[in-house]
């Protein structure tokens, strides 16, 4: 890779040993995808839950906090694992806190703002086009990237930190123009009226493509998404997917037209009512059981605080509903009285955190809970290897099947 | 005989070791049992399988980043394979790699790598050179 004289300094450890981490991490990156140079980034995202970064990562991240260097661009971070005003009732462990506490304060030591959530392009900064940034989390790469116009791999954990210390990635992948150009053309027949119908387009999108370096560009749509919709559609292609990228023509920035994403050659395939329907059958529940239900993944907007707030409204539930928001979004939505609102149902509201990435295993064990409801595509498709059988419905219809306590 | 296929250069140090195949994708969040050490998603090719010690040998990545903090903290427990072999690893399973200093190679000049190579065979995976040896059936 091509280096400048700053990164030659890096790299040399004139910034320090973890500084030199940093840049020689993100060299042997550069150097698998044949990066000629490095790019720099306005911002960094890092995805960090203590079941994934465990005791090693802790260590590691405390030996970084032990030197000199600070994040050099905004940094922020995925939700939390343990969400530490309530973590007990889950069935979570002091030792599962203890993790979460000392990533915390080391990434407080070098200047990593924890805003904890994976709806940030909602509430924090929304990139803009053409912004070359280091995100972490699927749903954020996907959203930024394809609604945004801004210009981001998957970066995991490690590598947003990486960033966020050195100011910059390898330029490859989706930092380049020429891998933003559709690679397969689809056709939508059937439209998405909620956002689990979105979340359902998106998983049979991103299951068709079925990697990384796979671009879809898609027509017939008959109406814009709202930025709920649009979330849930991206977030469950890039779970099933790994899709980091998406066009809609006519309503993403970078396809006002087919042509634009140089898509006209490409062979169209239709998105049929039969593999929407057999996507849902494959999560259509076991019988009447219903152990839990949970809405987040992606965390859920004010407008969708508002709107489990009116299902819950009066009503109270006989099954355990878990409702996964920003800190954000947390505060105007208990300022609102939706909090409120869904904890007088007997549901549980938490902040900062993602149900998935709660050390779903353990507390699944710990509670009892395998028939698990959700409106979300993307938790669905995660959960089925944590031990759950999970289910897909409507927020509306979750929300009732708590209430009535079995499966909608 | 020994049969070489060769790769674009990857990461990680030369292993050799037993190969688990099978034609399905990787995620360290979505597909394994990181305590037990095996593969725990019902509809994964390789469900109940340990992947413990084994050169896995899989088509690409699936779902999210989660994968890149989990290869670090596998290798740290001991409970982790010894190389990646993809037909195309994604960002995630490069950027684990690099941190974990675990063996990844993808990118073979032969065709599907997951039909080259069969589960149970011995391998050694040079990652500099970009190849691997089948070195016993």
């Amino acid at each position: 890779m091509r280096l400048t004289d700053e990164e030659e300094a890096m790299l040399a450890g004139d910034m320090g040993p973890h500084v030199q981490w940093a840049i020689d991490h993100q060299i042997k990156i550069g150097t698998f995808f044949d990066a000629a140079d490095m790019v720099p980034v306005s911002q960094a995202h890092m995805m960090a839950d203590p079941e994934s970064f465990g005791d090693a990562g802790a260590a590691f991240m405390e030996d970084i906090a032990s030197g000199k260097s600070k994040v050099v661009i905004p940094m922020i971070t995925d939700p939390r694992g343990v969400d530490l005003s309530y973590y007990r009732p889950l069935g979570q462990t002091e030792e599962m806190a203890s993790l979460e506490r000392r990533f915390i304060t080391a990434c407080e030591t070098i200047g990593i703002m924890m805003t904890n959530t994976c709806i940030n392009y909602q509430t924090v900064m929304p990139p803009v086009f053409g912004d070359h940034v280091a995100y972490g989390d699927t749903g954020v790469v996907i959203y930024s990237n394809s609604v945004c116009g801004a210009r981001s791999n998957f970066e995991g954990g490690p590598s947003a930190l990486a960033a966020g210390l050195t100011g910059r990635t390898p330029r490859y992948g989706l930092h380049l123009e020429q891998n933003r150009t559709a690679t397969r053309r689809y056709r939508v027949t059937t439209q998405p009226k909620e956002l689990t119908d979105w979340g359902v387009l998106g998983a049979v999108i991103g299951r068709k493509a079925g990697s990384y370096w796979e671009v879809p560009v898609i027509a017939g749509l008959d109406h814009a998404p709202t930025s709920d919709e649009i979330k849930h559609f991206g977030a469950a292609m890039a779970s099933y997917g790994s899709t980091p990228l998406f066009h809609i023509v006519g309503i993403t920035p970078e396809a006002p037209t087919i042509e634009a994403v140089g898509g006209t050659g490409l062979l169209e395939e239709k998105i049929t009512a039969a593999e929407i329907a057999a996507l849902r059958d494959s999560f259509a529940g076991h019988g009447d059981q219903l152990d839990v239900v949970v809405l987040a993944a992606p965390q859920l907007s004010l407008v969708e605080m508002r709107e489990a707030a009116s299902h819950c409204a009066g009503r109270h539930v006989k099954k355990p509903l878990i409702v996964c928001t920003s800190p954000q979004v947390y505060g105007d939505a208990t300022r609102m009285g939706f909090v409120g609102t869904i904890e007088d149902a007997g549901g549980t509201v938490l902040q900062g955190t993602c149900f998935y990435n709660q050390y779903a295993r353990e507390i699944g064990e710990a509670n009892g809970w395998v028939n698990l409801l959700s409106n979300s595509a993307k938790i669905v498709n995660i959960l089925g290897g944590y031990g759950y059988r999970p289910a897909l419905a409507s927020m509306q219809d979750c929300i009732e099947a708590a209430i009535e306590g079995k499966m909608a | 005989m020994t049969r070489i296929f060769a790769c674009h250069t990857g990461i990680g140090p030369i292993v050799s070791g037993e190969a688990l195949v099978a034609a399905d994708n990787f995620s360290a969040r979505y597909d394994l049992d990181r305590i037990k050490g095996v593969f725990s998603r019902p509809q994964h090719l390789l469900f109940g399988q340990s992947y413990k010690d084994k050169i896995l040998v899989l088509n690409t990545a699936k779902g999210g980043v989660a994968t890149a903090w989990m290869l670090h903290e596998m290798v740290a427990r001991g409970v982790a394979p010894k190389a990646l072999i993809l037909n195309s690893a994604n960002t995630i399973l490069a950027q684990g790699a690099a941190m974990a200093n675990m063996t990844l190679v993808d990118r073979f000049l032969d065709g599907d790598i997951t039909k080259l190579i069969k589960t149970g065979q011995m391998i050694t995976v040079n990652p500099q050179a970009g190849n691997i040896q089948i070195v016993s059936s």
